[in-house]
């Protein structure tokens, strides 16, 4: 089922009386998810990200807007006939129902013609239990059970009646990092498995990054950027995305566009032809890092950090906006020194300029 | 007994003594009298052991009116103010402003002094040779007949006592069921919303077995409460509660010791244990019933 949100806008009374007004928590969204793919929703903690999924859910009217669910405009039904499951951050399992009432309940809420038998209804839970390998567990009570296991159960009844679209809302905060691990590559096979059109709500990048098919960042209500999240994390189209996606993340120095070409400093460090000059804000990746004895960029070291894979050299520029600049280069390359002045070559598709005034793209 | 394990006791031993001088002699003292067959006051002195005691008290004719009236005063108190203070919390719960002005006045009767709000029943019910009370008054207006429900039929006194002991517990209950309410995870209103539960579906398999717990506990010293009733008949009835024959068990037990005819400690003490047998066996019912039915959360 595809998702088209049109002009999409939340605004919230203002909590702060005096203040008054209203705050926006979501400004003119406009996107469409395509059919039977899943979406990481990704932003900062209050960039509205949730109130999207509540209103795709249809727990929150939108203030203006529409939401198609394929050619069907959804917007005023209630959540019971839109056809979605909805799995919350916590969990939200009924805690006086067994595992296995908690995932009849919304099958037992069907009416009139919709209304199954007692046996048809057993074995939609039982298969639902199975999807998500907690059939063994259909007596026990959630306050019996890990995390990871009610994690699923609510899975189990998001998805027992078969719903159009599945939304998650940071399905994974709190599971610990080993569960969150094991428990993203289940939600991805689940999602697979079933072919229904998923969206979750996260702020960690990498956890979107990892399972989506398509990511879509937030910032402030305002979409930012959509795309493969190899795409995104490539081709930022502002230096929020660039700063949000990647650990660690990108390093931001101060720099100048002078005869066509970047300059950090006094140093002459990439050819830019056709780029008038100006101020502007560089973000080189980690990863955007080559040790080169006869490299144009140089930076004090203050330590080496041996990850095994590859090696993390701590860095510090006058120019650099932060504390220190992590620089990662292959373990294999040999660092014969732990501090002093290193010289580095940059790639040059690892190196975005911005502008500093907005944080829009320049490109070269 | 080593060191270790006299601290302890040590520890306790103040509790251990006030809850033996106040609680468990005078306990073992009334059991004491209730057997003691023609027990005097003034010589201290009884005639023999046994059960005569309760004999008596249950072929009292005063005790048996107290039993009724105590007994019909629990069964139309507990439920219907369980009741009403259920509907009025979800009332509160759902309302969004005045939310704290409501929950003030409610909670307005549980400060008020029980003799004063008697005294203001008894003004709005009485009918005196000057007026007939304002509830005759509205009941004359909507064309109905003048009851006379101090001194008036048993129905009358029974409704006026069931209304005034509603109304005097209503506001704990009431405190006790809103707080109920609050703690009750909305996220889970959420999710059976999601699920397509109709508003009467959440409240039955959500709320209801939510707040159950709270429930119980206010039934269970609901009964309690009632079956101890005295002073609220006192405040409404005047002392000579046995003449109105709208005497209580407990107020048959402070007969029994202080009143017009009183002086009889062992009839009083048996009436007390046999009131402690009711609450008792209608206690254990009920935690019997709400552990079958409640939730481990």
């Amino acid at each position: 089922m595809k998702i088209r949100l049109t002009h999409l806008t939340k605004e919230f009374p203002n909590k702060n009386k005096k203040a008054g007004g209203f705050v926006t928590a979501v400004n003119d969204f406009d996107f469409t998810i395509p059919d039977g793919k899943l979406i990481g929703l990704l932003g900062p903690s209050g960039c509205g990200k949730s109130t999207l999924l509540n209103m795709i859910c249809g727990l929150e009217p939108p203030t203006s807007g529409r939401i198609f669910f394929g050619e069907d405009d959804v917007t005023e039904l209630p959540p019971e006939n839109r056809g979605v499951g909805m799995v919350f951050q916590s969990y939200a399992l009924y805690p006086h129902l067994t595992v296995l009432q908690n995932i009849l309940f919304p099958l037992e809420n069907l009416k009139g013609k919709e209304r199954l038998s007692k046996d048809v209804m057993n074995a939609k839970a039982e298969e639902a239990a199975r999807l998500v390998q907690i059939d063994q567990l259909m007596d026990r009570k959630p306050g019996e059970l890990s995390g990871g296991q009610q994690q699923r159960v609510a899975i189990a009844r998001a998805l027992v009646k078969r719903p159009r679209v599945l939304l998650l809302d940071e399905p994974l905060s709190n599971l610990d990092a080993r569960l969150r691990l094991q428990t993203r590559e289940e939600i991805r096979r689940i999602q697979k498995e079933t072919g229904i059109t998923t969206v979750f709500v996260t702020h960690d990048q990498e956890e979107a990054m990892s399972i989506s098919d398509e990511i879509v960042v937030m910032s402030a209500g305002v979409l930012q950027q959509t795309g493969m999240p190899q795409e995104v994390y490539d081709d930022p189209i502002n230096l929020f995305v660039a700063m949000f996606l990647g650990t660690p993340a990108i390093n931001v120095f101060s720099g100048q566009i002078r005869d066509c070409a970047l300059y950090i400093g006094e140093e002459r460090l990439l050819e830019t032809p056709g780029i008038p000059d100006q101020e502007v804000t560089v973000g080189i990746r980690p990863e955007g890092f080559v040790l080169d004895a006869d490299g144009p960029f140089s930076m004090e070291m203050d330590r080496v950090e041996v990850m095994g894979r590859d090696t993390t050299l701590i860095c510090r520029h006058p120019k650099f906006r932060g504390d220190t600049v992590r620089a990662i280069v292959p373990s294999d390359t040999v660092v014969k020194r732990d501090s002093g002045t290193v010289r580095l070559t940059l790639k040059p598709a690892k190196v975005h300029l911005f502008r500093p005034d907005t944080g829009e793209r320049v490109r070269y | 007994m080593g060191k270790a394990s006299v601290k302890p006791w040590l520890y306790l031993l103040p509790a251990l003594v006030f809850l033996s001088i106040f609680m468990v002699y005078p306990l073992f003292d009334v059991l004491v009298y209730s057997v003691e067959e023609g027990y005097n006051s003034a010589s201290q002195t009884f005639f023999g052991v046994g059960l005569y005691n309760y004999a008596y008290v249950l072929r009292d004719p005063y005790f048996l009116q107290a039993l009724k009236n105590t007994f019909i005063l629990v069964i139309i108190t507990v439920p219907l103010s369980t009741g009403i203070a259920l509907l009025i919390s979800l009332g509160l719960h759902s309302i969004p402003k005045f939310k704290e002005l409501f929950q003030t006045i409610f909670f307005l009767p549980y400060v008020t002094n029980t003799l004063a709000v008697g005294l203001v029943f008894m003004i709005l019910f009485k009918k005196t040779p000057y007026s007939d009370g304002f509830i005759n008054l509205l009941i004359n207006f909507f064309g109905g007949q003048s009851v006379d429900f101090i001194e008036g039929p048993y129905w009358a006194k029974i409704f006026v006592m069931s209304f005034y002991t509603v109304w005097v517990v209503l506001p704990f209950k009431i405190l006790i069921l809103t707080s109920a309410l609050a703690s009750v995870d909305p996220v889970l209103y959420k999710a059976a919303k999601v699920d397509g539960a109709s508003r009467g579906r959440i409240f039955r398999r959500i709320t209801l077995p939510m707040i159950s717990p709270m429930i119980f506990y206010l039934v269970i010293t609901g009964f309690i409460g009632a079956f101890k009733a005295y002073a609220d008949e006192v405040a409404i009835f005047g002392t000579n509660l046995n003449a109105a024959g709208m005497n209580t068990i407990v107020g048959f037990v402070y007969d029994m010791l202080y009143g017009d005819s009183g002086g009889y400690p062992s009839y009083a003490s048996a009436a007390a244990l046999i009131l402690f047998m009711i609450v008792l066996t209608i206690t254990v019912i009920n935690l019997l019933v709400s552990r079958r039915t409640s939730v481990n959360v």
